[in-house]
Parts: structure tokens; C-alpha cells; sequence
């Protein structure tokens, strides 16, 4: 079986999906779950790992609340054999960090059935708590106004620009798919095996098969031009934005090194990051000198050396999660650099993170004959 | 334009361009003065924050000069440097630096009169480039 429709009970989709979930362990399809799931005592969304399937009762994997990106729970989940199946129900980029984590063997697939949910975007951390309060129903709220257009107030709060130019809505890396786009969401859900993995799991399930709605590729191919179109203005803003040095600094110039863009980042793979280590700890005669020859030097220093040095090393992993931006402090517009840098980096090694563990990360390979380019012609 | 003095930083690597730059001192080739050079043991081992360092320091050029391909003394090192030059070369004309103020070459061991040349004419190239202004402004 690769597709099959979860009907929609009582016109609430968050909870036929706890009920999804719960026959996923009831079934013996999965032991665990790692879902996003509302606090009990604020009205806060995290990751929760479930193993008791009478526990899914603040699950809510449509809540439009991204407060980290979990590929790097799941990887934490996933570094050595646990001996059974775990489901992470994911957002597309957090699927394709994860892809990205496997490939620098900081995570594994083996033990992991991956569930994306079709992506229509999610709140900032300080605009999610806008935008739902205290109200525990908020994610219908959400999806009234995306996908039925009903006039819905979001309390003056947008989703995040991350996600406006996102160009993966559809999570193709996932074992199974559950699909929004072309479903009216508060009549049934499509759930799409893409591997496997993902036909047996479900299976298991027993749930009748049934074909996908024609209206899904349409409605993807239409949120997709849309998402591109606003990412290529955005490509244009922020390269021009940056287009010298100087122009740069002035970018960054809100960047206190708290270094948290890092630290959410979640294809950052090193273990200690150099700026942090006894390199970057300068005695304090070296900032003295550095005054001295150029007269005025900004403190603390190295912060454009910083996000250079970031871009060279994870550039070619980026996924455009926005969780940098998401993580800064001062409103620094860290994503739109980012992802402006790395579509090029990519590019230019024809290359697109999270695509596919199939392919291997840019710099971790190389030919005896390329990019002769680079040395003049001669190779 | 203005004449002035260009800062090189090279990082050459210990088994090949190292050794042709001695040759090439010790043969008495001609070459202007302008090149600070690092001895690294493999090109391989050039971090790209080096070079970002050197342009953001005031570097008028970078040159990292390693072994011929199917040369290196580690086997690849130098293929390895090949792409991280590849993907420098992609991010710093995005913030404004020109591309040829990063150059990459291969350089054996007996080619002094080649690392000559490639001094003489990377000096002059940047020499018409323009010195790069941050060696004397602010840099966050």
C-alpha cells in the first residue's frame, strides 16, 4: 500500500492524528514517538518523546510553533542502537537537517521511521506565543486562514520569513507523508509511504488504501512558485544588502558573538566549535596591538570573521531552517544571509542539502579532474 | 590609480612549492618582495578561516600553492584544498572582494623559475586590483 486516508473525526484534525499515533505504538508499528507536543503548564510547543501511547494527549504535530529544529534531538535519539523503531514526526527541514546529520554519521535512519507533515510554515518563538496565548485550539486558527482563507486573526504576527521562502513544503526525504496540500484538512489527511519503511508501517496500521486527491500536485506546484518567487526577491534584497564589506559589517552590526545562531543551527556538526576554543582566546596584549595599528578596533572582535568562517564551513549544508534568526537576540537577519550564501555554495557543487543521503556532502569528496578553473586551467 | 606595496600571505605547502620557492631564492631568480609566506605541511590543511582572516586583516591577495594532482605528499590533501578554494571563491565576491585577490596554484618542488613567475605576476595583478582597504578601517 503507498497511500491511504486517515478520515478526520469531529472536524479536528490534531486530534485524529493523536489517534494516528496512538495505533502507531498500539500496532507495534513504532515504540516511541518523538512529536511536538503542548507543554501541561504553559501553552509552549516542544519536542516530547512518547512512549505511552495514553500520553499523546498534548501531542500537536500541526502546531505552526518551531522552537528548535529537532533533527538534532534526533540525533541524540539516534547515535547508537536502541534495538527498536522510533517515529520522529518532523517538519520537511527538519528532515532534511537530519539527512544532513546522517551523512556526517551524527545520527541514523536505521531505527527511525520518519513522518513529515506538509509544511505551511510556523511562528517565530516570541510571535508564536503571540499568536497562540493561552488558546490550546490556536492550531486551527492557523490553518483556517492558510489553507480555507477564512479571515483569521494571527494578532498581528506573521509566519517567519524562513518559511515564506521555503521552497520545500513537502517533506520528500520522510518514510511516510501526511498530506495536507489538496485535502480539506477537516475531512481527511492522505498518508503516502514514499519507502518502504514506510508501506510495511503502514500496513500494519490496516488502514484501506486509497489514492491521493488529484488536487494535491496542483496545490503543491502552486505553494512552491509562490515560496520561490518570494525567495529569489529575497536572494536579490540580501545580496545587495551585502554586496561589499563594508555593507556587511553594517548587516552584523547588531551581532553581539552570543554565538546562538550557532548553537541553533542544526547541520553546526562540530563538537567544539573553534570560536570558542583557546584559539580565539586572545591575550589581552594581542587586542592592544590590534588597537595600536589600526587606531580603533570594534570589541569584542571577530564577528564578521565569525559568520564568514560559518558560512565557509556549513554553507554547503544549509537547509534554511531559519532557526538562526530565530535564535538571535537583536533581530539580526542571520537566515536571509545564510541561505543567500548557501544557495550559491550549493550551487556551485550542484549540489542540495537534504536531498538525498545518497549524496555525498561537497567538501567530504573530491575528483582527480575538476574545477580546473581554480588553478588557472591547468589540472 | 595608486602605486603602492601589496601584502601576499601564501600558504605553501612543506613538499613542493616550499621548496621551489627556495630554489627559486637560492637560483637568484628576480622577485619583488611582497609575499609573507606560511609553510604549511599539506595545502590540504588550509582551513578556509585562514584566508577569510588574511583578506579581512588587510591581505592584498592570498596564494596557496601546493603539489601538481597525483603529487601530494598525503596522497589527495591538495584536491581537498582545490574544492575549499572552489567554495571561497563562490562566498567572498558575494561581500565585495574581488576573486583575484585569491589564487591557487600548482607548484613542484625542482619549478622555481615557475613560483617566480607566479609571484611577479600575481604582484602585478594586484598592483592593478588596488590595495584592499580594510588593512587600515574598522572591521567588526
Amino acid at each position: 500500500m503507498t497511500s491511504a486516508k486517515l478520515v478526520v473525526e469531529n472536524r479536528d484534525p490534531v486530534e485524529s492524528l493523536r489517534s494516528f499515533m496512538k495505533m502507531l505504538i498500539e500496532k507495534e508499528a513504532v515504540a516511541a514517538l518523538l512529536v511536538s507536543n503542548h507543554l501541561p503548564m504553559k501553552n509552549s510547543v516542544m519536542p516530547a518523546l512518547v512512549d505511552d501511547p495514553g500520553r499523546l494527549e498534548g501531542a500537536d504535530p500541526l502546531a505552526p510553533a518551531f522552537p528548535l529544529n529537532s533533527a538534532r534531538v534526533l540525533s541524540k535519539l539516534t547515535r547508537k542502537s536502541s534495538g527498536f523503531t522510533t517515529a520522529a514526526i518532523l517538519r520537511p527541514c527538519e528532515i532534511r537537517a537530519f539527512v544532513e546529520l546522517v551523512k556526517l554519521k551524527q545520527g541514523s535512519t536505521d531505527e527511525v521511521l520518519l513522518i513529515g507533515i506538509d509544511c505551511l510554515g510556523a511562528f517565530g518563538n516570541l510571535d508564536y506565543g503571540r499568536f497562540a496565548g493561552d488558546d490550546k485550539a490556536s492550531t486551527m486558527r492557523f490553518y483556517k486562514k492558510v489553507l480555507q482563507g477564512e479571515d483569521e486573526s494571527w494578532n498581528g504576527c506573521d509566519i517567519s520569513p524562513a518559511c515564506k521562502s521555503c521552497e520545500f513544503p513537502v517533506p520528500d526525504g520522510a518514510d511516510i507523508t501526511i498530506g495536507l496540500l489538496g485535502n480539506d484538512i477537516l475531512d481527511s489527511l492522505s498518508l503516502i509511504a514514499n519507502t518502504d519503511k514506510g508501506r510495511k508501517a503502514l500496513e500494519k496500521l490496516g488502514l484501506a488504501s486509497a489514492d491521493v486527491p488529484e488536487k494535491r500536485l496542483e496545490a503543491i506546484a502552486g505553494l512552491i512558485a509562490q515560496r520561490t518567487a518570494y525567495r529569489d526577491e529575497m536572494f536579490k534584497a540580501t545580496g545587495e544588502a551585502v554586496s561589499d564589506v563594508e555593507k556587511l559589517m553594517g548587516y552584523l552590526g547588531n551581532c553581539v558573538n552570543c554565538y546562538n545562531c550557532r548553537v541553533a543551527c542544526p547541520v553546526c556538526y562540530c563538537r567544539e566549535c573553534v570560536f570558542t576554543t583557546d584559539v580565539f582566546d586572545h591575550e589581552p596584549d594581542q587586542y592592544f596591538r590590534w588597537a595600536k595599528r589600526k587606531g580603533i578596533i570594534k570589541m569584542p572582535t571577530d564577528t564578521v570573521f565569525y559568520h564568514m568562517t560559518r558560512l565557509a564551513h556549513m554553507s554547503t549544508a544549509c537547509i534554511g531552517c531559519g532557526q538562526c534568526s530565530n535564535a538571535c537576540p537583536n533581530g539580526v537577519p542571520v537566515m536571509e544571509l545564510f541561505r543567500t550564501i548557501a544557495h550559491a555554495a550549493q550551487g556551485a557543487f550542484d549540489y542540495t542539502a537534504g536531498k538525498s543521503i545518497e549524496d555525498d556532502p561537497p567538501l567530504s569528496v573530491f575528483r582527480e579532474r575538476e574545477f580546473s578553473e581554480i588553478t588557472g586551467g591547468r589540472d | 590609480m595608486i602605486e603602492y606595496e601589496p601584502t601576499i600571505i601564501a600558504f605553501v605547502c612543506n613538499w613542493c612549492t616550499y621548496t621551489a620557492a627556495d630554489l627559486a631564492g637560492t637560483s637568484r631568480l628576480v622577485q619583488p618582495p611582497n609575499v609573507r609566506m606560511i609553510r604549511m605541511m599539506c595545502t590540504g590543511m588550509v582551513d578556509p578561516k585562514y584566508v577569510i582572516k588574511a583578506l579581512l586583516e588587510g591581505a592584498d591577495a592570498v596564494l596557496i600553492s601546493g603539489c601538481h594532482p597525483g603529487d601530494c605528499h598525503y596522497i589527495n590533501g591538495n584536491l581537498k584544498a582545490r574544492r575549499r578554494i572552489k567554495l571561497l571563491k563562490e562566498i567572498i565576491p558575494k561581500f565585495g572582494f574581488d576573486e583575484r585577490r585569491l589564487k591557487m596554484t600548482w607548484i613542484g618542488a625542482s619549478e622555481g623559475i615557475d613560483f617566480a613567475q607566479t609571484v611577479r605576476s600575481l604582484v602585478a595583478e594586484v598592483k592593478q586590483i588596488g590595495p584592499n582597504e580594510l588593512r587600515t578601517k574598522m572591521v567588526l
